[in-house]
């Protein structure tokens, strides 16, 4: 990889500039109606550079990058697949880039048909009554999902339901949304089989409970076998039961979250359906429900009469909790999801999840061969599995940490690392159906190769990555002594 | 089509290393009842080509209007130079930098994003973005109740004059932290927030005071004496702006004697595309003093084990996946490859280039607003400064008359009477430096035929 890049505004000079980007300076007098108290004194200080200069930077920044498109990238619960080229092509064409949020319906037909046909088929392939497209991420949608399920209990004055239980093992963003939504998390602990415990969940359930969240496959890896009987506690309790999306790709074509009895899903749209994750995003985080939450989704769906499609709103639901984004949420990159789902079609979908299980059993089985402990070895993997290092760690020294470091410098991006929690020492690798058997038998010779280093020289495992622009970067340092924003004199 | 590229010959040998007979062995775990019967549904594969067709012709189907709609998402030039690099595969298919020796790329676009917004907004430190300006304003709101530590009635106090649906985000997405947002009303003569309606909550427990600038109906509050009344009786203030204005706008960071504690905005204006809505990005800034209240990603420059300088994800501790239920937000995945868009827009415009392109965006506005109000039946709503949008009233109702212009081709302005009935016909317009004077005059064309028509019928 390349050596470091400057900091953009160390090329700066004073006066350069991509001028001819920019509008012509109108007469001064087009602004002698801005007083001038409610003037800027100063020009902001953003950088003066020519285009080339700006191409060129952000160019090599973007070279100091793994990514899907140069690197396989096995980051476990984040389904990172190939995004394919197609759909940003057909997502950018001219007239959807330039259509303006508040365009009438009469010029939007052509798009409205598009995200009409994108809810129609979520709820089909995932056993849903109706979806909502605007939540922007997978934790928005986490976040309208537990709404609906506070706004359903509060309808029918069960004003008493606010907790929202939760197994240890899940992401993080579960108990957030939940506490967003003004709901107390209750976490129930997963029995060694990485099941939810019946028990603990039979002794959680009550009165006060609004409902569970629950990722299926779990983000141990496994599927939640005893589904149906989750789902039977926590209605007789009165409860709803919430799917996270998150590892939609293990399952999709093969079972639907509806099929399974969940009221309400997100499915992260970035992931199962291959929009980019973007460096952090956009995501999208569409959610599904059954027929008692469907009053109440967010705002605004799409709607058909006839032949003509057109915008939900307040006055067809009354009871929805509302608008989520500014205006319909992430459009594009819905767009590039229905494109995806359109070249799949049916059987591409079923193929989905048979093919991201396939490369995920065949990559388990081969660490296994390779002298590596699966966290749950009785198990089937799903889509994922979790990898633990505890041995490792006791024995060499070398930690989960050392081995995703050294995964750089063999040319593969690391896989999640200490999530979850519970699970000592844990790798959770996800190689998603796009990546060929070439690819993974590489990644398992990369990861028996760093086996011998971590026993014969563990400080070249410990040391590392080598390879890269730098190396381990001080995280204590970074967090005190705060330095968020370029500053001239903080230049040596 | 499923971009799966195993042979017949690899998924055997596959399959024999599990030892499974077929793919259909790796579900056995999955009770057989719950497994999918049929996807009829979902319709049959489309080719890459037969795709294209269909995507030319839905985008044929939406036309290329002359737009002059803003209303929160605003038409600007953007430089091929802003996809084309954006749109790199290194940048648009990485995640969140988690590992980040191998991802020092993406933090440092998101460190001199940070730097450039803070700058932009005279503020002290940034995120590395939020969902869109409205979900902004609403964490914004989140993050003042944990930082006014004086205030304990989780009150927000928020003009009507800002953007009509940034209250419904923040209804929706704070009530039920039990936040209790109330509108104050405007001068219905001027299109601004009167200090003197913030007289009746005085003595009064006020969490934070919302102000935008430029308000929704593009007039300029006067956010040194809002900014003022709000500080002296220990209550919080959330600017909440518009990114482009800030190259000639006083920005949140000298608003009154001591400037916003908070500042948040749209940033789609900034190289992001129209697009229907979305994807944008928020942004939010605020002063060092609160930079743990943050919600979101937050960069920060350090040093590798050898002393070399590199970027990595800071004050993790107050993000969902350390503090689980005690976060600051729920925010995990935000807008990063629209911030890296604006991180090049506001690289390539530098100080100059941004401040041009506000100064002809609001000179083609007040063209605009001169040549539609020659009209008949046409006059501007308020008095006072407005910067880049206008409210223009109509002697007639609006609905038809922007039906009409559509059926020409125009969007003609967004019709503020769902939203603001006590106006009567009032029309939100914009022009930026994309129009040129012969728009401007088709729009005062075509509106002029369109009035004299109705008058006539």
């Amino acid at each position: 990889m390349p050596a470091r890049e400057k900091v953009i505004f160390e090329y700066s000079h004073p006066g350069r500039g991509a001028s001819d980007q920019w509008p012509a300076e109108p007469p001064a007098a087009a602004l002698a109606d801005l007083p001038a108290k409610l003037r800027r004194a100063r020009p902001p200080e953003l950088p003066e550079v020519g285009e080339l200069e700006a191409v060129r930077h952000f160019t090599r920044l973007s070279q100091l990058n793994f990514s899907i498109d140069t690197h396989f990238y096995p980051l476990g619960s984040c389904t990172m697949k190939y995004n394919p080229k197609a759909c940003n092509q057909y997502a950018m064409l001219p007239e959807l880039l330039a259509r303006h949020p508040l365009a009438p319906e009469s010029h939007g037909q052509g798009f409205l048909a598009c995200m009409y046909e994108l809810q129609e088929m979520l709820k089909e392939v995932t056993g849903m009554q109706g979806v909502a497209l605007s939540p922007m991420a997978g934790a928005h949608g986490e976040f309208a999902g537990v709404a609906m399920i506070r706004a359903y209990h509060r309808a029918r004055g069960d004003l008493k339901r606010t907790e929202i239980i939760v197994p240890e093992a899940a992401h993080g963003t579960n108990p957030a949304s939940a506490t967003m939504c003004g709901c107390v998390v209750r976490e129930i602990p997963v029995n060694a089989q990485g099941d939810v415990g019946l028990e603990a969940l039979k002794a959680a359930v009550g009165p006060n409970t609004a409902g569970i969240m629950l990722t299926n496959p779990s983000t141990l890896g496994v599927f939640e076998r005893r589904i149906e009987e989750v789902a039977r506690i926590v209605h007789e309790a009165g409860g709803l039961l919430y799917y996270d999306g998150a590892n939609l790709n293990a399952i999709l074509g093969k079972v639907r979250p509806g099929d399974m009895g969940f009221d309400v899903i997100h499915m992260n749209l970035h992931k199962t359906f291959s929009t980019p994750h973007g460096g952090g995003g956009p995501g999208a985080g569409a959610v599904g429900v059954g027929t008692r939450l469907m009053p109440f989704m967010p705002l605004p769906i799409v709607g058909k009469e006839g032949e003509r499609f057109r915008w939900l709103t307040q006055v067809d639901l009354p009871q929805s909790i509302g608008r989520l984004s500014a205006f319909m949420g992430n459009a594009g990159v819905l767009l590039r999801a229905y494109i995806y789902m359109r070249l799949l079609g049916r059987d591409g979908m079923r193929r989905v999840g048979e093919y991201a299980t396939l490369n995920a059993n065949y990559l388990l089985t081969r660490l296994k061969a390779a002298g590596f402990d699966a966290a749950y070895p009785e198990r089937r993997a799903s889509h994922e599995f979790i990898v633990t290092l505890k041995r490792q760690a006791r024995e060499h020294n070398v930690t989960a940490m050392d081995f995703a470091k050294r995964l750089l410098d063999y040319g593969f991006h690391a896989p999640t690392t200490y999530f979850p929690l519970l699970v000592p020492e844990c790798l959770l690798i996800e190689p998603t159906e796009t990546e060929s058997k070439d690819i993974l038998d590489a990644f398992v010779a990369a990861m028996s190769q760093i086996q011998k280093e971590a026993e014969q020289e563990p400080e070249r495992v410990r040391g590392a990555p080598h390879t890269m622009p730098v190396r381990r970067l001080d995280d204590v340092r970074a967090a005190r002594q705060l330095d968020l924003t370029w500053k001239p004199a903080a230049q040596p | 089509m499923a971009f799966i590229p195993h042979t017949p010959e690899d998924v055997t040998a596959m399959l024999a290393a599990i030892g499974a007979k077929g793919i259909e062995d790796l579900f056995d775990e999955i009770p057989a009842n719950l497994r999918v019967k049929s996807l009829a549904g979902i319709p049959e594969e489309l080719n890459e080509m037969a795709i294209g067709r269909l995507m030319t012709e839905r985008a044929r189907l939406d036309g290329a209007p002359l737009n002059f709609i803003g209303a929160g998402a605003y038409e600007h030039h953007i430089p091929a130079a802003v996809w084309a690099v954006t749109t790199r595969g290194e940048f648009y298919s990485a995640y969140t930098p988690y590992q980040a020796e191998a991802s020092q790329g993406t933090l440092q676009v998101i460190y001199e994003f940070q730097s450039m917004i803070a700058r932009l907004t005279d503020m002290e430190v940034a995120n590395a973005s939020m969902y869109d300006g409205a979900s902004a304003m609403a964490e914004a709101a989140l993050m003042a109740v944990r930082a006014n530590r004086k205030s304990k009635s989780l009150t927000v106090l928020v003009p009507a004059t800002v953007h009509p649906h940034y209250h419904q985000v923040a209804a929706a997405s704070a009530s039920n932290m039990g936040l209790k947002f109330l509108e104050l009303p405007y001068c219905t003569a001027e299109g601004i927030t009167l200090v003197e309606s913030l007289k009746k909550y005085d003595g009064q427990d006020v969490t934070a005071l919302v102000i935008q600038q430029p308000n929704f109906f593009g007039r300029l509050e006067d956010v040194d004496a809002l900014t003022d009344w709000a500080h002296q009786r220990g209550i919080f203030v959330i600017a909440v702006v518009n990114p482009t204005s800030l190259a000639l706008l006083k920005p949140p960071g000298e608003w009154g004697t001591r400037g916003a504690d908070i500042a948040v905005g749209e940033g789609q204006p900034l190289g992001v595309p129209l697009s229907s809505g979305g994807p944008y990005f928020g942004f939010m800034t605020t002063r060092m003093a609160y930079v743990r209240q943050m919600p979101g990603r937050i960069v920060g420059r350090t040093l590798d084990v050898s002393g070399r300088e590199g970027f990595t994800l800071t004050l993790q501790a107050r993000e969902q996946h350390i503090r689980r239920a005690k976060a600051t937000s729920n925010i995990c995945t935000n807008q990063g490859l629209l911030m890296t868009a604006a991180t090049i827009y506001l690289s390539l415009m530098g100080p100059q280039g941004l401040a041009r392109t506000a100064a002809a965006s609001h000179a083609r506005t007040r063209e605009l607003v001169a040549a539609l109000t020659r009209v008949p039946g046409v006059r501007l709503a308020f008095t006072g400064p407005y910067f880049h949008e206008a409210v223009l009233l109509l002697d007639r109702p609006v609905a038809p008359v922007l039906k009409a212009l559509s059926a020409g081709g125009i969007h003609g302005g967004l019709d503020l009477g769902g939203y603001f009935p006590e106006l009567g016909a009032a029309l939100l317009v914009c022009a930026t430096e994309t129009k040129t004077q012969a728009d401007i005059e088709r729009y005062a064309h075509a509106l002029g035929d369109v009035m004299q028509t109705a008058r006539a019928a």
